[in-house]
């Protein structure tokens, strides 16, 4: 079966090439789409996991009062958890994120900085009524939140996916499309071979499954080609997107990450290739008994 | 082995083939002659199965062949070997490859393969031509690579439509001998020809047919009456 599939791919070497080129690129970009719509989410993540309103309360204030003001927030049951930061606290904060720029430490001191309550929400859209409560609070010197920056990503991110997943279906049916094609075309030419075939004794199974493993073929060597271009990209855009994205844990991309990518875009490429030969099968294959 | 039961098979307005009846037993040689548009093609095809009777029942080992589902016809066709007027060998494929074609069918290992079409290369005489393309081989060696294919995965039948009809006179003698020499180890023979002096060589049964009818079925007949 396996050499039946060499023959046919070499058969027309052109023909193979423009299929492998067609799917690949079309599962490349289906494989990016992917990858944005994941490192969106794990930015969305990130956000969603950092303090979303920071209370910075006035000086002087004692441990009771932030005690108090902790329990008054987390007995609405809108905030997930609510984190007392010291002036000390802040200025260790202030010296790590700095290190780097020694300008910035000179003349520093934990007096300088306001001791806060940093707050992560169960819902974002609970962030402004959480707000709102800190704000009338007497030891509340001002309150930050940032609603707008987590629902315009997650609105984005919305946008993405659903833009995402209307190009994935079009490139995968293109991908189809041009499995179906090419393979209707070499079953049209080789039609009196099967029919041939047929009366020397050859099973439809037989005469049928030479097919379907060459529309795997294409669909698998296809995703693989696509992935591995993937992964060049990635690493490639690896620094400078570590600039771009400081902080946010998605860089380097882990080998699992990519090899789970692997796994799926494999599982879509042969399900595509299969399906395309099943058509082109059921479609052009209509032999006499 | 294989009995016609009042066939006709039409197609359209023409009618090829008109309440044929004849029974060819098992080993036997039977030639169908005639001219050209006569039924004999109709009637080899009817027998592979590709031709469903327009009436009428071909029954073959208590089967009736029309009724087998178009799936499991593979398993009668495995039973027949046919060897085609126009070769239709594989051009892409050398002498031994065509002939091994069948044998793909079944779970065979690369050496019992190699054995089969060796014997059979043997009986034909192209074991010189094994590695040659059908392009590169004479008219009687194309039809004995034919004959090699459909006797090599030893079917009980062997169809024959005019396997004589591109061959000069003593080639056409020498692929009758080896038909001769396949039905004398038990393999019935179906052959359709309007070759006058291979049927005459033999001297076995003949059924002649005339625009679609059995005009006459006599045992160690000759061409003409």
């Amino acid at each position: 079966m396996f050499k039946t599939l060499k023959k046919n791919i070499f058969r027309s070497p052109y023909q193979s090439l423009a299929v492998i080129l067609n799917v690949s690129l079309a599962l490349f970009l289906v494989c990016i789409f992917f990858l944005i719509g994941a490192g969106s989410k794990a930015v969305l993540s990130f956000f969603e996991s950092r303090p979303q309103a920071i209370a910075y309360l006035k000086d002087g204030i004692k441990s009771q009062d932030v005690d108090l003001l902790k329990a008054k927030v987390l007995s609405t049951g809108k905030v997930k958890e609510a984190n007392y930061i010291s002036k000390d606290d802040a200025l260790k904060i202030y010296k790590d994120l700095f290190k780097d720029k020694p300008v910035l430490l000179e003349m520093v001191t934990a007096n300088f900085l306001p001791a806060s309550l940093e707050i992560s929400a169960n819902d974002i859209s609970s962030l402004k009524e959480i707000a709102e409560i800190l704000k009338k609070e007497p030891i509340v010197e001002d309150v930050d939140f940032q609603e707008d920056v987590v629902s315009t990503l997650s609105s984005w991110l919305g946008s993405l996916r659903k833009f995402g997943l209307v190009m994935a279906v079009f490139l995968l049916l293109n991908c189809l499309l041009t499995i179906l094609v090419i393979l209707g075309m070499r079953i049209s030419r080789r039609r009196e071979e099967m029919e041939t075939l047929k009366l020397l004794g050859a099973s439809s199974w037989h005469i049928r499954s030479p097919i379907y493993l060459e529309g795997i073929f294409y669909g698998l060597f296809s995703a693989v080609i696509s992935w591995g271009l993937c992964y060049l990209l990635i690493i490639y855009l690896t620094p400078f997107l570590s600039r771009v994205l400081t902080g946010i844990p998605i860089f380097p991309v882990s080998p699992i990450f990519m090899l789970e990518i692997l796994g799926g875009i494999s599982f879509l490429g042969s399900f595509v290739g299969f399906l395309g030969s099943l058509i082109a099968a059921s479609r052009f294959l209509r032999v006499s008994r | 082995m294989i009995t016609f039961d009042k066939v006709s098979k039409k197609f359209g307005e023409i009618t090829a083939l008109e309440s044929a009846s004849f029974k060819v037993d098992k080993g036997e040689f039977v030639f169908l002659t005639g001219p050209s548009g006569a039924g004999k093609t109709t009637i080899i095809r009817l027998i592979t199965g590709e031709y469903l009777p327009t009436s009428g029942t071909i029954e073959a080992a208590s089967t009736k062949i029309s009724q087998i589902p178009k799936r499991r016809l593979y398993l009668w066709r495995r039973k027949i070997g046919v060897i085609f007027q126009d070769y239709k060998l594989f051009d892409d494929r050398t002498v031994f490859e065509n002939i091994s074609v069948p044998l793909g069918f079944y779970k065979l290992n690369l050496g019992e393969i190699e054995e089969k079409v060796e014997k059979v290369l043997k009986l034909v005489g192209l074991q010189e031509r094994k590695n040659l393309f059908p392009a590169q081989l004479a008219g009687g060696e194309l039809q004995r690579t034919c004959l090699a294919r459909a006797i090599v995965a030893a079917p009980e039948i062997l169809l024959a439509d005019e396997p004589t009809g591109n061959l000069d006179p003593k080639t056409a003698k020498e692929m009758v001998k080896l038909f001769e020499e396949i039905n004398k180890k038990g393999t019935t023979v179906v052959m359709a020809t309007h070759n006058e002096k291979v049927v005459d060589l033999l001297k076995t049964r003949v059924i002649e047919l005339d625009r679609g009818k059995i005009v006459r079925d006599e045992k160690q007949g000759k061409y003409h009456v």
